[in-house]
């Protein structure tokens, strides 16, 4: 038993970053039908901007977090001014390469410029685990945990409440209507990357402090599909629950399947939970069905 | 000898519907031909024979990525996961079977058929994006099987296959030459069976999935079929891709078909023109010989002792891919099949503009 309570423990910790990184790659589908497959990449960029504001400009820590979050943002507005507006209108298939381009050219230039082995966080928080229902957790997962999920309350407010986040839900609904109500697309577009952006930039040091900064960062990119498939793409209440439910079952999988198996099933559970998914309801558990009409 | 149409003077259907023309289109056919299975295998070295065999082994996977993405309009992320179940397979037919390959590589393309129907039944459901993910999921299912079924690779986790070469009866394919022709004779076979697709029924209802597919379904095409169909025969060009590569490469590991794999024959398909054959070609010939290229330049740079170096070969050729398939998207979508297109148009008219 003390072993479940752990391991679910552990997933909710991890489903907190996968729900964060989530809602960037929600976020820029929602606003323009694009999959962000360069988001991973984008988090592992924001690790190393952090770690350079950190440890070589020696910047205070909130003041590098803010740093890094402003030039990724920045570069969120580049992909979208530079990359994706002028593909409007393209099929699916070259948006999606366009995307992979930019997760190539990041894959290179990230390491080229800083080195590819494993660097670590200075430390901020002390090293000794707290116990928290008899389970042993660091305090950086607590801290990164607790962070997430404050983002995801800023997030919510954004949208609920603020004229951005309402404009950008509308966009969503229908572009040409809510053009027509004077809303500006460019701008909601160009914004969407932008806060994307700077929930890579956090995704980027939460994962650098848990993990160490090397590029093997970007692959949390890939473990964000299962997430959205399965909380249903346009969906940011999905994209919160989905996060949690995969980070559990991922490390479920990987205490119980794993010796079963020989190892290895904490990265193919998801994917074989999201075809599943994908069969059963296509839209996942909170996307919008699309009814089609010729 | 240099003929250009300047009207219709076809008198019979046989004669409109061929696939060449022209009499100059005909005889560069021909001139290819020659300087493909003559010229080239006599007179190129060992090591451009290799990039070519891989271009040719190359051109056959884009050739069937491109009947589903450009033909069908359904987007596989699955292609890489896809070689590997049939290079396997084929592998295994051979060792634990002895079976010679033109046996194996067939097998081998129907069992791939048959797995990329499979992960292909989502396509019925989910279009587009969520299709994407979906075959991106077949890729890393088919990945963690491999590493971790003891039953496939028969020697444990991880293990690799190793192969005999080719043999046709008693005749060994073991040279680079040999193989030349071992290759590029499955190449043929593969770009003439897509060019003749595109023009039948099947080919067509591709098309018309492809551009609205519940339209497609009022006019009468069988979406399920089709969809699956499509699936079926991008896949089975997929496991005689990985099948070849077994056979010329002699060793079969999962390390060559991996995410990136899918990845570098989507950039082809792009970067050679969506829906296009020759198209699909120039990809596969572009996106091979990008590595071996990008080594030589660098390899000139050092030797001259040229002021800057380009730095780390796989982040540089990164960065160049990445850079590449940007480009094209933005400036050329129709890829290299409309640049070459463009520039016979061009010719047809030399001396005038229009």
């Amino acid at each position: 038993m003390t072993f479940f309570v752990e391991l679910t423990v552990n997933g909710l910790m991890v489903g907190a970053l996968y729900t964060l990184v989530a809602l960037g790659f929600v976020l820029v589908y929602k606003a323009s039908e694009v999959i962000n497959f360069a988001q991973g990449e984008q988090v592992m960029l924001g690790g190393y901007l952090a770690l350079m504001m950190l440890a070589s400009v020696r910047l205070p820590l909130p003041v590098a977090i803010l740093a890094t979050m402003a030039v990724m943002a920045g570069l969120g507005f580049v992909v979208e001014r530079g990359i994706l507006r002028p593909l409007t209108g393209y099929p699916v298939v070259s948006v999606i390469m366009a995307t992979i381009g930019l997760a190539a050219v990041l894959r290179g230039i990230t390491p080229m410029i800083w080195s590819a082995e494993v660097r670590g966080f200075p430390a901020i928080l002390p090293a000794t685990p707290v116990k928290i229902l008899g389970v042993p957790i660091s305090p950086v997962n607590i801290a990164s945990a607790v962070l997430a999920v404050v983002f995801m309350a800023i997030f919510g407010y954004f949208f609920q409440r603020t004229r951005f986040g309402v404009a950008i839900r509308a966009v969503s609904d229908d572009p040409q209507a809510a053009a027509a109500m004077g809303i500006d697309l460019r701008i909601v577009l160009a914004l969407s990357w932008a806060i994307a952006g700077i929930v890579s930039a956090m995704g980027g040091v939460i994962w650098g402090n848990m993990l160490g900064v090397d590029p093997y960062l970007a692959l949390v990119g890939v473990k964000v599909f299962p997430v959205v498939i399965l909380g249903g793409l346009d969906s940011i209440m999905g994209a919160v629950i989905a996060g949690f439910l995969v980070g559990v079952l991922e490390n479920l999988a990987a205490g119980y399947v794993d010796p079963l198996v020989g190892g290895g099933a904490k990265d193919v559970v998801p994917f074989v939970v999201l075809i599943a998914v994908l069969m059963v309801r296509p839209y996942g558990l909170f996307g919008r069905e699309i009814i089609e009409r010729v | 000898m240099i003929h250009r149409e300047c009207g219709v003077y076809q008198t019979s259907y046989r004669a409109d519907m061929a696939v060449y023309k022209l009499p100059l289109a005909r005889w560069g056919l021909a001139g290819f031909g020659v300087v493909l299975f003559l010229v080239l295998p006599l007179a190129a070295g060992e090591y451009i024979l290799s990039i070519l065999n891989l271009v040719g082994i190359a051109s056959v996977g884009a050739i069937g990525l491109n009947l589903l993405v450009g033909g069908a309009g359904q987007i596989s992320l699955g292609q890489g996961g896809f070689m590997a179940v049939g290079a396997y397979t084929a592998a295994i037919f051979a060792l634990r079977l002895g079976l010679p390959f033109w046996l194996s590589i067939p097998a081998a393309g129907f069992m791939t058929a048959l797995v990329g129907s499979v992960f292909g039944i989502p396509s019925l459901r989910v279009k587009g994006l969520y299709l994407a993910i979906a075959t991106l999921a077949a890729q890393f299912i088919i990945e963690w099987n491999l590493l971790h079924s003891a039953w496939i690779t028969g020697t444990g986790a991880q293990g690799a296959l190793v192969l005999e070469p080719p043999a046709l009866g008693w005749l060994a394919l073991d040279t680079e030459v040999k193989k030349y022709y071992f290759v590029m004779a499955f190449a043929i076979l593969a770009t003439v069976a897509a060019r003749n697709i595109s023009r039948t029924y099947l080919g067509r209802a591709f098309v018309a999935i492809r551009d609205h597919d519940v339209a497609a379904e009022i006019m009468g095409v069988n979406i399920f079929r089709y969809k699956l169909l499509a699936f079926a025969i991008s896949s089975f060009y997929a496991g005689v891709t990985g099948a070849l590569w077994a056979y010329y490469t002699q060793v079969v590991s999962y390390e060559h078909f991996t995410l990136g794999t899918s990845i570098d024959y989507l950039a082809m398909i792009i970067i050679g023109g969506l829906g296009s054959v020759p198209g699909s070609i120039l990809g596969a010939a572009f996106i091979t010989m990008l590595p071996a290229g990008l080594r030589e330049l660098m390899e000139t740079v050092k030797r001259l002792g040229l002021p800057g170096t380009l730095g780390n070969f796989t982040y540089t050729r990164e960065i160049l891919f990445g850079l590449i398939i940007i480009g094209f998207l933005i400036f050329e979508p129709g890829g290299l099949a409309r640049i070459w297109r463009r520039a016979k148009d061009y010719f047809r008219l030399w001396p005038f503009a229009y």
